[in-house]
This record gives structure tokens, C-alpha cells and sequence, in this order.
């Protein structure tokens, strides 16, 4: 089960605390397939997590439409998993209980607790599922968060640089993890990040969006075969390409780092 | 005889001595205690009553004195068996070797107040009896103390519980819907600072029994505090948790109850611990002020007697009372907050 994603000429306008307009996002089209892994790369204040929280249903837009699976998006809804930036787990529930939750919210505790298990496995936290969110690191608060997402099934899963403050390693390994996740259940995936070699290792198509106002530049299909090599001369390629959209190309003659 | 001893064994012998250094030095304080009041001449003209106790057919008879000595007694035997016992618990032996001091002191206290207070009485009297008349209350009217505890127990948990109860209630609905924030907070700030027993007079004249009056005041002091911290605790809840909990399919109930609660939970119990110290203030003044009975209505009752010994004694069933339950608050705090246990100092 996996859904399409249809966003046609939004408009999403805020206002900052000196009562000036934002244009956050301006006049965005999107198609995304279904079962597709789509990457939102750019640079902060680019309206990068306005959209997300679009698709989420977590906020609507001034002018324009979103529609999931053809249908209009009302409100947030369970089959559209969302996982923040960090920082949203319930503190005041174990790491299993911060993954049953959608369960029990959604009445399905009893039918589908063995689910738990499954996923507290899945994401490496066995041993762990009776600590405290503040008891375990960023990158496993992170998992469990993605975790609590995918217990509910979700048709597509909405990610706002869900890796942003964990350490290159654990990032790595976490990516590793929801591409394996993403093979396996086939869910539509869209995966904002401000880090380019994030975009491509993962996405099959990379949207790129520049601020003020906020709007889709440019999109690059990444068609290199699966699994990819960090340090490929075509992932490098790509990389270059990315950079020198940004005018960083210059500033930065040497890949940052190879992982 | 094996005179070689494994490392081990050396360190458990040590072990042991100095527990055992610890036992004598905390009990030495009542021992200096006994030794004050069996040796020490008694100077100032106290009469000591004599009881007689009905155990079974026997009849025992004895004064007062005779009472302390026991009692000290037994706390040399209750901290003797407890300093034996952490021997054998490991963890017990820390806590018990730091608390030896006090205890010592407090045996000495003990010895220099029975000096001070009954052997030459420089104390002023009665104000300031010596440690054996206080346990002279307890045996002359340890069933009506016993009834009057009874009482005030009774009064704190009729009110405490319905002042949590309902504060806990209207703050759950200040803090979630804007239009009940915005028409009952700002009563609540007003009302709130006021001091609970100067409703008495309203009390008194608006409620049948003056122990409903009594409740009545109890309530209002717990309800209006905890009510004022549980909205707070509510309003505080990050946006974000209620958003993580929309996605996941949580509804307006799921959210009250699983979000918006658990989040204020520490400030609950901040209110719930403020709430329960002027509650005891207000218990005790309102039993004093027009109560049949309760520990307050002791002291006034004992106070126009001028029976400072039975004011003391019921003062020190206070104290322990009053540390229990405070205790038991810290209790559920601690079983209800665990999942803050390393964030805050609990
Ligand atoms: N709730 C809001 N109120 C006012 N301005 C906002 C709000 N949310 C976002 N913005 C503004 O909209 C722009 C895009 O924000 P955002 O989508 O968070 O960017 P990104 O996630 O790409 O960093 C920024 O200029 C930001 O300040
Ligand atoms: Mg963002």
C-alpha cells in the first residue's frame, strides 16, 4: 500500500513578528509517485518543512490544492506518517510505548500489539524498550520516532531531516535503515534534508528549493543504480552538479568527505 | 587455627568493626540520656504521677519517669536492631553510618532537655516541661489523643482529596479551553492568594456541620492552587507533542488525556506539594477556630489548661503525621514522575 501525492500551484504566505509577509511557499507543483522516494533538499527558510507539513495536513495553504491519492488532504491523517526533526517523543513514555502509541490512539492496540516487537527489532532498539526517551541517544530517539511512524502503516512517510543532529555514523547507518525499510514495505517516502549526499544515496528524484520565496527550482532525476556508492565518480558527479546549482561548486573544488 | 585471611574476609571484618563503632556511637547518645536521668539529682519539686497499667490480670504500676526511661529504652533497641540489621544490607550501611550522628545528638538533646526541663527546671515552666511529662500525655489521654488524630485525619482527607480532585479538574479545563482560561483564570490568580481560612466566617455560617465548613476551607486552599498549576502545566504542553500525536491518530480525548496530562504532571504535584502544606495550615487553624475535635482542638482545649505538656505532645504527633504524609505525596511523585528520574533532581 503506498500512495501518490499530487500538490498543484500552493501558496503558503506567513507573517513574521514585524507583521511583514512571508512568502513561504510560492506557486509549488509537485507530483509524486507512488512508492517513490523523493528527497526536498535546500537551504533553511526555503520552505522546506512548510511543505512537508502540508502533505502532513499539519497546516493548509492560502491558494492551491494537495491531494493523496486523488483525494483533497483535510487534516493530518494516520496513514501519512510524519516524523519531526527531533524532539517528539512523549518523554513520558518508554521507548515501547512511544511505539505503541499510535496503536492505542487508533484503537488497534489489541489486534496488532505483536507489531511492537517487530518494529522495536527492526529499528535495533531490543533491550531498550523499557528506557526513558532521555535516556537514550539522539540517533535512537530518532529511530524511535521513525518507528512510531511506521507502526501505523502508513501509505506514504513524511520525514523532516530526521538525521539533522546525529553524528555522520549514525547517520549513515540510519539511512541504510530506511532504505532497507522503504524496500521492504515499498511506502512512499519523502525525506526533507539539508545534505546533498544524503539526497542522492537515498531519493529517486531530488527537489531542489530556493528561498525568498520559497519555491521548487529545479528537480534532478538520480538515476544511479541501486546500492549506491558514496564515492562513486557518477554519485560525485551528481554532487558537483548539485553544488554548482548553489554556485558552491566554486568554493568547493574536493568532495567535504567520503563516507 | 588458620590465621591467614583472604583479602576479602580482612575487608568484611572491617567492615563489620565499623559498623559496629557506628551501633555504639549512635546509641551512646541514649545512653548518656538513661545515665542523665537515673543519676542526675532531681532538684526542681516535680511530682511524678503514677499510672497503673491492666495488662491481662497483671497490674502493673509505675510514674512517669519510669515511662521515659522505657521509651529510651526501646529507641536503643530499635536503632541497636537496625544497626545489626545494615550490617547484612549493603545498601542500608551508608545511610545508617550517616545518620549516627544525629542520632547521637538527638540523645543528648534528649539528656540536656531532661535536665533543663524537669531535674532543675531552668527551662520556664510550664511552658517548656521536660521530655517525661510529654509522655505523661500520651498515657494519661492516649485514647482521646488517639480520637482527636483521628479526627484531623479524617478532616485532611475528606478536604486534601476533593481539593485535588477538583483542582486537578477545573485545571485541566482552564488549560485546554481558551474561553474557560480566559473567564475563570484571572479569578483563580485573585482568589488563589488569598489565605483559605479567611473564608471561615462563610464557612461557618454556609455549611450544616462546622466539619463541612471545616472541609470546605481544606478544599478551596488545595483546589485553587493545584487548579492554578495544573492549567499552567497544560498551556505549557509544546505544540509539537500535540502535533506528533495528531499524526499518529490521536483525537481531541486521546490528546487531553495522553499528552496534555502526562505533560503536566510535574506541576501537578508541584501544586499538590504547596497545596498540602497550607492545607495542614489550614487544618489546624480551622480546628482550632470551631472544631468538636481534630489535634488543633487538642492544643486550644490543652492550652486553657495551661497544660503545655499535652500542647507539645500534640505537637509532636504533628510533626510525625504531617512528615508521613508528606512522605507518602513524595512517594506517589516519585512512581507517577519516574520517567523524569535523571532529568530533574526528584
Ligand atoms: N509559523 C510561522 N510563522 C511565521 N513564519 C514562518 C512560520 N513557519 C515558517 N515561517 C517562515 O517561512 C519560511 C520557511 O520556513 P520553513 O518551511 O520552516 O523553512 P525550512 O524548513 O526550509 O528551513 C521561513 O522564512 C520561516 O521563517
Ligand atoms: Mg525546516
Amino acid at each position: 500500500m503506498k500512495s501518490s501525492i499530487s500538490i498543484s500551484n500552493v501558496n503558503r504566505i506567513y507573517k513574521d513578528s514585524d507583521g511583514n509577509r512571508v512568502e513561504a511557499l510560492k506557486d509549488v507543483d509537485l507530483e509524486i509517485k507512488s512508492g517513490e522516494f523523493i528527497s526536498i533538499i535546500g537551504p533553511s527558510g526555503c520552505g522546506k518543512t512548510t511543505l512537508l507539513r502540508l502533505i502532513a495536513g499539519l497546516d493548509k495553504p492560502q491558494t492551491g490544492q494537495l491531494f493523496i491519492d486523488g483525494a483533497p488532504i483535510t487534516g493530518a491523517d494516520p496513514s501519512r506518517g510524519y516524523v519531526f526533526q527531533q524532539g517528539s517523543l512523549f518523554p513520558w513514555l518508554s521507548v515501547r510505548n512511544n511505539i505503541a502509541y499510535g496503536l492505542r490512539a487508533r484503537n488497534v492496540y489489541r489486534s496488532k500489539k505483536e507489531n511492537i516487537e517487530n518494529y522495536i527489532e527492526l529499528v535495533g532498539l531490543k533491550g531498550f524498550e523499557k528506557s526513558y526517551p532521555h535516556q537514550i541517544s539522539g540517533g535512537m530517539a530518532q529511530r524511535v520516532a521513525i518507528a512510531r511512524a511506521l507502526i501505523n502503516e502508513p501509505k506514504a512517510l513524511l520525514l523532516d531531516e530526521p538525521m539533522g543532529a546525529l553524528d555522520s555514523f549514525t547517520r549513515a547507518a540510519l539511512q541504510d535503515k530506511l532504505l532497507e525499510l522503504w524496500k521492504k514495505d515499498g511506502t512512499t517516502i519523502v525525506l526533507v534534508t539539508h545534505d546533498i549526499d544524503e539526497a542522492i544515496y537515498l531519493s529517486d528524484r531530488i527537489v531542489i528549493m530556493t528561498p525568498r520565496p520559497g519555491k521548487i527550482s529545479k528537480i534532478i532525476d538520480v538515476n544511479l543504480s541501486r546500492p549506491r556508492q558514496r564515492g562513486s565518480v557518477s554519485f560525485l558527479e551528481m554532487r558537483r552538479q548539485i553544488l554548482e546549482f548553489f554556485e558552491l561548486a566554486q568554493a568547493i573544488p574536493q568532495p567535504e568527505y567520503n563516507i | 587455627m588458620i590465621t591467614l585471611k583472604t583479602v576479602k574476609q580482612k575487608k568484611n571484618d572491617l567492615n563489620i568493626k565499623f559498623m559496629l563503632l557506628k551501633i555504639l556511637f549512635t546509641i551512646s547518645g541514649f545512653i548518656v540520656a538513661i545515665l542523665v536521668n537515673v543519676l542526675f539529682p532531681q532538684k526542681a519539686d516535680v511530682t511524678f504521677k503514677i499510672y497503673t497499667l491492666n495488662i491481662l490480670n497483671l497490674r502493673i504500676a509505675f510514674d512517669i519517669n519510669s515511662a521515659y526511661i522505657v521509651v529510651l529504652v526501646a529507641l536503643i533497641l530499635i536503632y541497636a536492631i537496625s544497626g545489626i540489621r545494615s550490617i547484612f544490607q549493603k545498601d542500608k550501611r551508608k545511610l545508617y553510618a550517616k545518620n549516627a550522628a544525629f542520632r547521637f545528638a538527638l540523645g543528648i538533646a534528649l539528656a540536656i532537655w531532661d535536665i533543663g526541663g524537669t531535674k532543675i527546671q531552668i527551662f520556664a515552666q510550664p511552658f517548656f516541661p521536660g521530655p517525661a511529662q510529654i509522655i505523661e500525655a500520651y498515657i494519661a489521654e492516649g485514647s482521646y489523643i488517639v480520637q482527636n488524630t483521628l479526627y484531623s485525619i479524617r478532616l485532611y482527607l475528606a478536604g486534601f482529596s476533593c481539593g485535588v480532585l477538583l483542582g486537578v479538574g477545573t485545571g485541566i479545563l482552564i488549560g485546554w479551553f481558551p474561553k474557560v482560561y480566559y473567564w475563570v483564570f484571572p479569578v483563580l490568580k485573585i482568589t488563589g492568594v488569598v489565605p483559605a481560612v479567611a473564608w471561615m466566617p462563610f464557612a461557618l455560617t454556609l455549611f450544616p456541620t462546622s466539619f463541612s465548613a471545616a472541609v470546605f476551607l481544606i478544599v478551596i486552599c488545595a483546589w485553587f492552587q493545584i487548579a492554578f498549576l495544573t492549567a499552567q502545566g497544560i498551556q505549557s504542553t509544546p505544540k509539537q507533542s500535540y502535533e506528533a500525536a495528531t499524526v499518529l491518530g490521536g483525537g481531541q480525548i486521546n490528546q487531553i488525556l495522553h499528552v496534555a496530562i502526562p505533560h503536566a504532571m510535574p506541576d501537578i504535584f508541584t501544586g499538590i506539594g504547596s497545596a498540602n502544606a497550607m492545607a495542614f495550615t489550614t487544618l489546624v487553624m480551622s480546628e482550632m477556630l470551631g472544631q468538636p475535635g481534630g489535634l488543633g482542638y487538642y492544643i486550644n482545649q490543652s492550652k486553657v489548661w495551661s497544660a503545655y505538656y499535652k500542647v507539645l505532645a500534640a505537637i509532636v504527633i504533628m510533626a510525625v503525621l504531617f512528615s508521613f504524609i508528606n512522605f507518602l505525596i513524595g512517594l506517589i511523585r516519585k512512581r507517577v514522575l519516574r520517567w523524569q528520574q535523571g532529568v530533574i533532581k526528584v
